[in-house]
């Protein structure tokens, strides 16, 4: 038996409303702790609290990098659900804005695609943690959303 | 003469406990796997050893670019420490990455930042991901941090 192919694996998560499908089939998604749910009509993804997302134990601040993955990756799920034909989207470039230290707890982020063309993509993500309004992190990113 | 190697081999003697801060200090770079091959002089080298755990897409086994973001925001605020000369806390302000092209599957990415402008309150840093050379990058980055942060404004 051949593993399903993950274009394939992410089609069966969207054709059953399984959000956590779409996360499982990425190794390093599972890796942060990423879960997704749908909440309000809103595709959030929450990365989970772990030590090992920790960048400056001093204060504890999560690492910056992990906001910026999980910004990248809420993006791709946000294209992914929302797409009518599944296709990889392919990070062009992104731009994180770090407003405030994330605290050691579990994060949330939400992406709206702005604009969704027939080659590219551009997406605009928000992070954050106990309160909304004072998000830890925006983003933009324009993603390749070609077939391949 | 011995005054000066004295000196110097404290300075050897700092870096190296800079290095070894970064390297363990940061519990996201330890999971990782980052290994720091240099820090001094305002620029910093880092090493991300392929991983499993890092990979994006499981039919090919390119790895994430959330793994790339983390190693050029990592090598890019090292850079800043190692432009500063005196160790003053730092924080990202924004980060921006351009994705070139995929990393090859089972190799080391490397990423060499610079951080070209340091002034009271805010560092300027570029950084290049690549595996063997630096002309032929995976991703490229730019990034601003501001210097001498408060400690512990952690708001949520």
């Amino acid at each position: 038996m051949t593993a399903k192919k993950l274009i394939e694996r992410l089609a069966d998560a969207k054709r059953d409303s399984d959000y956590q499908g779409l996360i499982d089939a990425v190794p390093y998604a599972k890796y942060l702790g990423l879960t997704a749910a749908m909440i309000d009509g809103e595709l959030v993804t929450t990365m989970r609290y772990s030590d090992h997302l920790i960048g400056n134990p001093a204060l504890p601040a999560l690492h910056g990098g992990t906001l910026g993955a999980l910004l990248e990756s809420a993006a791709i799920f946000e294209l992914l659900w929302r797409a009518e034909t599944i296709v990889l989207p392919k990070t062009i470039t992104l731009t994180v804005d770090y407003l405030r230290s994330g605290a050691a707890v579990d994060t949330h982020a939400h992406s709206v695609v702005t604009r969704h063309g027939r080659r590219v993509a551009n997406v605009r993500m928000e992070a954050w943690q106990a309160d909304r309004k004072t998000p830890v992190a925006t983003a933009h990113a324009i993603f390749l959303v070609m077939r391949s | 003469m011995l005054r000066s190697r004295q000196s110097m081999s404290d300075d050897a003697a700092d870096r190296l406990k800079m290095i070894r801060g970064f390297s363990d200090g940061v519990p996201h770079n330890r999971a990782l796997g980052m290994k720091i091959l240099e820090m001094g002089n305002a620029q910093a080298l880092f090493e991300l050893p392929y991983d499993e755990k890092l990979v994006g897409n499981p039919d090919t086994g390119v790895i994430h670019g959330g793994a790339i973001t983390a190693l050029l925001d990592g090598a890019s605020g090292a850079a800043v420490f190692a432009a500063l000369t005196d160790l003053v806390p730092i924080a990202t302000l924004d980060l921006r990455i351009d994705y070139l092209r995929p990393a090859e599957v089972g190799r080391s990415v490397m990423a060499r930042a610079n951080c070209y402008r340091i002034g009271r309150n805010v560092a300027f840093t570029r950084a290049v991901a690549y595996h063997d050379d630096p002309a032929n990058p995976i991703a490229h980055s730019v990034g601003t941090f501001m210097v001498s942060t408060k400690l512990g404004t952690v708001t949520s």
